[in-house]
């Protein structure tokens, strides 16, 4: 029983990894251009690499570089921190209702590995996702993520021009592979995507607001919309049925 | 290490962690109404969206069709049906052609 347990982890575990495979290719340029840039703005080895390892999220780390070489205090930086990356606690509460039943000890770990891009795979993934999956998907992209950011403070440099600049599409394209499937089979699918594009392009490009908050709202907005279109729809079919 | 560097570095990542990790405590064994549900259910696909527009169109400064034809790739590689990492591979490949040929 034991064995066929640890067989089934194992076996999810390594979906997990597969699963993560693309986000390890996407860290890859991001990192080391990280460690590039946290070279030029001052920090040490050490500092980089600390910095990926317990903060783990790509946007904020680029932007307190850009705020240390301002010279902005320690506490906006982490007030920054916080409002870039508080659209995490909707993809945690979503996570949460896809998650398999497990000890919560289990979860509070791996919450701590959820990013825009281990939330996508795992969220658009059919059925449930297991605590296994998780820890895979997860292994992949952090290790990719802190051993770039280390390799690019050490070497220096980053990759060719003409590379760099075609390697930044991947996690664009990892999103739209994510989305394209399921877009495929369901007009709500469509129309909630269309939605958040929409309401995005709205408000980051008529600079109303900070990119953190942009995408909660955008979400929360597109998401409450087609769920109350679609509960209006219910009701009135409803009491149609009634009469 | 500097010690105002480092307590920056420990006060980003609680601030990071916490919004990461707080819905798994406070929803716990809860169960949500079914609107609630609903909504979450709409998420991954409101999110995509808004990660994928309109950030893509500018992963080049001063080219906006770089990120067009890049979105383009993928969009038709993955409406092909083809895995995510082909998606991936496939429209690096393209503006990679793209940079040395034009």
């Amino acid at each position: 029983m034991t064995d066929l347990a640890i067989g089934k982890v194992t076996s999810s575990f390594r979906k997990g990894v597969q699963g993560g495979l693309s986000i390890g290719i996407g860290y890859f340029p991001i990192a080391l251009t990280f460690g590039l840039l946290a070279k030029t703005s001052g920090l040490s080895i050490y500092e980089t690499v600390l910095m990926s390892l317990i903060v783990f999220a790509g946007a904020s780390q680029y932007i307190s570089l850009s705020l240390i070489s301002y010279g902005t205090g320690i506490f906006e930086i982490i007030l920054t921190t916080f409002i870039v990356n508080i659209r995490h606690f909707l993809m945690s509460a979503t996570l949460n209702e896809k998650a398999e039943e497990d000890r919560i000890i289990n979860k509070i770990i791996y919450a701590f590995g959820i990013t825009d891009e281990t939330f996508s795979v795992a969220a658009t993934k059919d059925g449930t996702v297991s605590t296994g999956y998780m820890f895979g998907l997860i292994s992949i992209s952090y290790l990719s993520w802190v051993i770039f950011s280390g390799v690019g403070h050490l070497i220096g440099a980053s990759l060719p021009h003409t590379l760099q600049e075609s390697m930044g599409v991947a996690l664009y394209a990892m999103f739209i592979g994510l989305l394209v499937p399921s877009l495929k089979k369901s007009t709500k699918v469509f129309l909630l995507s269309i939605l958040g594009a929409v309401f995005n392009s709205i408000f980051t490009l008529g600079q109303m607001m900070a990119q953190g908050w942009s995408i909660v709202l955008s979400t929360l907005l597109s998401a409450i919309l087609i769920e109350s279109i679609e509960y209006i729809k219910k009701r009135v079919r409803g009491e149609v049925n009634e009469k | 290490m500097r010690s105002d560097v480092f307590w920056m570095i420990i006060g980003m990542a609680i601030v990071t962690y916490l919004p990461r990790m707080l819905p798994f405590v406070l929803l716990k064994g809860k169960e949500l109404p079914p609107f609630i549900q609903g909504v979450l259910r709409n998420v991954p696909y409101a999110t995509l969206g808004a990660l994928i527009f309109p950030a893509i169109l500018f992963i080049k400064d001063d080219d906006i069709w770089y990120g067009v034809l890049g979105a383009g790739a993928a969009f038709l590689v993955s409406y092909l049906g083809a895995n995510v990492i082909f998606v991936v591979i496939g429209s690096i490949a393209v503006l990679t052609l793209y940079s040395y040929f034009l």
